[in-house]
């Protein structure tokens, strides 16, 4: 989303000429690729075409059509109960896995190969062996003999949210894990060994030094997330499909039934508009939360 | 050397230029996937899964080695990524000469696009193309009177299939009314097998549930006033009924446990049934070769059983009256060229459903919409199945399309959407009712 403006607002006018233009590359595809279909969008989301026939021009009708869709609301709801619970879901777990494996210990490093691993899946396949696995009938349960498991996890509404924001971590942490990795290591040692000089424990230096000094991780690592779950429609199209009863139709799997089932492209491309709106306005929050003193260093005095 | 230094306008502007540049390029290529040359030849898409596949392929290869001059370039796609290509590859006017299709409500979206080739006027030319198939099929086919599609393929009702095995355990009889089926709900469950098998997860499943029961209670002119619009039609009280009962049936732990979870695709209902975990299973007659397939020899054993649909007390439905899809559809698309249509017009003609084709598609368990073939069923070792399937088809009163075909694609999802909720108790008949009256003529 910035490479546009970081490029076309570039601060030097002599100097950065000829830089300017290495970003030109860059530009032409976030131009046709993002923006030119962005406008699309927007001017679909203002008329009614059935992805067939004649587009033909509607006014505001879509607009007002999705604000009095309880579809719509329920989606949004959920799209929310998604980005808070798996924000307060993965960070936890990311940022101590993450500051566990930048030790340098053997098993450690181990570890963090393993944990790593379901980065390398596919959402799609990650959905499927789960689908399989939480299968009442045929799954984990049967498998293992275990009844306890043999619940009905993806066929009742109440459970199949939860579930489908556990798959989701479990897709997720270990890529929020290798990013708070890296903003540990980069921690200078020297901190560590004052602190220690000074008395200060495990638990007193992980919430002195580490978690200031990975406070831009944490920005980083969170914009990702929030921004992350406007997306999350792979996962959940083929684990759930927006069921049982709409209790996992997130938005963006509201506007692709929307469009592409119920060839309603109009409302679809509303849709898609709140969701980049959304998206936008989040990326900008968190953005300001942290980027106040953009220019100040955390390694002052080092 | 002097560093050459962009103005801010040229770089702007060059900057917008481009992908313009590139957008007017793609928009005006012309050799696009459904594209087939100017030799004559027309292209066709259907879609991969055998037997069908392969039955469609010999069909083609066979047309083309006996017309040089108008060969068929034909592709498959996979059933769901098919639907939306096709949809999108119409719209964007690339469509196929021949396209492949379930008729009903995309067809009609299809035809009032004026996307297809009305076929009226050459099957009046050609009445023995017309004669030689199931006159049901063409229902699907026909927008406002006129023929947009020739039905192609097998016939596949939906049939009530029972694992004979478990009901000689429980000593009890198949199902002839909805009572009886409600008391073997009762046993069934008391002997810790699940009563019935059920993908709900993929919607269309439950979909036939409503489809029989609609028709059991009130009759076919439940379903064709809501199909002509009339307004508040999904409120009719049969439909009320059909849709209160289906909610005591999940209320009475009839369909397995975790049915909204389990999807079709995985064909994981079907193993439900031949496994000895469920006892009953409504689903397509398709199903019948997959059972055959991966049940172990339970199909070859005379373990499956099938009967008519039960009956509603004090209903209005002719018990052998049944739903499902008619046929398969082929239409030409009204961008072909001429030499392209009349290409696709000598395959309808010639290529279709030759006594090769016919042979194979019995051959592989299925029943091809063609009339006067009993004595070619009653030659297979599936007599018992294919004839049931023959007879049921060909002498229903009333032989209902899938709904989810029948409809406007927009309607349908909103259908589907309803019945998902229906089945987890979500929502009440009355509500489903007033959500699907909103729908009617969209």
């Amino acid at each position: 989303m910035s490479a546009g403006t970081t490029a076309a607002a570039g601060p030097g006018k002599g100097r950065t000429g000829p830089l300017a233009w290495l970003a030109i590359p860059a530009l032409v595809f976030f131009l046709a690729f993002a923006v030119l279909p962005l406008l699309g969008v927007l001017l679909l989301s203002f008329t009614t075409w059935d992805g067939i026939g004649a587009i033909s021009m509607a006014g505001l009708a879509n607009w007002f059509g999705i604000f009095t869709d309880p579809l719509m609301y329920n989606a949004l709801w959920l799209t929310l109960i998604i980005m808070v619970v798996s924000w307060l879901v993965q960070t936890p777990i990311s940022l101590l896995l993450g500051t566990f494996t930048a030790g340098n210990q053997k098993y450690r490093a181990l570890l963090a190969v393993l944990y790593f691993l379901p980065l390398l899946l596919s959402s799609a396949a990650i959905a499927i062996a789960y689908k399989a696995l939480l299968d009442p009938n045929f799954g984990l349960a049967e498998g293992l003999g275990l009844p306890v498991l043999a619940q009905d996890w993806l066929g009742r509404p109440e459970l199949a949210l939860f579930v489908v924001i556990f798959v989701i971590a479990w897709q997720f942490v270990p890529f929020h894990t290798l990013i708070y990795q890296g903003g540990v290591r980069q921690i200078p040692k020297s901190l560590y060994e004052a602190a220690e000089i000074d008395g200060a424990g495990r638990v007193k230096q992980f919430f002195f030094i580490t978690l200031p000094q990975l406070k831009y991780t944490i920005i980083t690592s969170s914009t990702l997330m929030v921004v992350g779950s406007l997306t999350y429609f792979d996962l959940v199209f083929v684990l759930t499909g927006g069921g049982p009863g709409n209790s996992t139709r997130i938005l963006a799997l509201d506007m692709y039934l929307k469009g592409f089932k119920a060839n309603l492209m109009g409302p679809a491309s509303a849709v898609a508009v709140i969701l980049v709106a959304i998206g936008l306005a989040l990326a900008l929050l968190l953005q300001r939360i942290g980027g106040k003193d953009n220019s100040g260093s955390q390694l002052e005095g080092l | 050397m002097e560093p050459i230094s962009p103005s801010r306008r040229s770089f702007l502007s060059l900057a917008v230029a481009a992908p313009l540049a590139a957008w007017g390029l793609s928009a005006c290529g012309t050799a696009g996937p459904g594209g087939a040359g100017a030799t004559g030849g027309a292209s066709m898409w259907s879609l991969t899964g055998q037997p069908n596949e392969g039955i469609r392929k010999n069909t083609v290869d066979v047309f083309n080695k006996a017309n040089a001059d108008k060969q068929i370039k034909l592709t498959f796609f996979q059933n769901d990524a098919y639907k939306t290509k096709i949809k999108t590859a119409i719209g964007a006017g690339q469509a196929p000469t021949i396209i492949y299709g379930w008729g009903g409500g995309t067809l009609k979206s299809y035809a009032q696009a004026g996307q297809v080739e009305d076929l009226t006027a050459w099957f009046a030319a050609n009445p023995d193309v017309k004669a030689k198939l199931f006159p049901s099929a063409f229902g699907a086919a026909t927008v406002d009177g006129k023929i947009y599609a020739i039905p192609t393929q097998t016939v596949a009702p939906i049939i009530f299939y029972y694992n004979k095995e478990l009901f000689a355990k429980a000593k009890v009889q198949p199902p002839k009314t909805w009572s009886d089926l409600m008391s073997l709900v009762t046993t069934f469950n008391a002997m810790g097998i699940a009563p019935l098998s059920l993908g709900g997860q993929s919607r269309w499943t439950s979909m036939m549930w409503l489809e029989f029961m609609f028709d059991r209670v009130g009759g076919p002119t439940v379903f064709n006033d809501i199909f002509a619009g009339k307004p508040n039609a999904w409120s009719n009280p049969a439909a009320l009924e059909a849709l209160t009962k289906i909610q005591e049936l999940v209320s009475a732990n009839g369909f397995i446990k975790g049915f909204s979870s389990i999807t079709a695709d995985s064909n994981a209902d079907q193993a439900l049934l031949y496994t000895g975990k469920a006892a009953m299973m409504l689903h397509g007659a398709w199903t019948y070769g997959g059972m055959k397939n991966d049940g172990g020899g339970f199909v070859q054993a005379g373990k499956l059983g099938w009967v008519d649909f039960p009956t509603v007390e004090g209903g209005k439905g002719d018990p052998k009256n049944t739903v499902g899809n008619p046929a398969n559809y082929q239409s030409i698309s009204a961008k072909a060229t001429d030499a392209e249509k009349e290409t696709a017009k000598k395959f309808f003609k010639e290529g279709l459903f030759t006594p090769a084709e016919i042979d194979a598609y019995i051959q592989n368990g299925g029943v091809p919409i063609v009339s006067g073939i009993e004595g070619k069923l009653a030659a297979t070792a599936d007599k018992d199945f294919l004839t049931y399937v023959y007879t049921q088809s060909k002498d229903a009163p009333n032989f209902q399309q899938s709904w989810d075909q029948a409809l406007s694609p927009t309607a349908a999802e909103a259908l589907l959407n309803s019945i998902d909720q229906l089945f987890v108790k979500s929502i009440t008949p009355e509500q489903f009712a007033a959500t699907m009256n909103a729908t009617l003529g969209k």
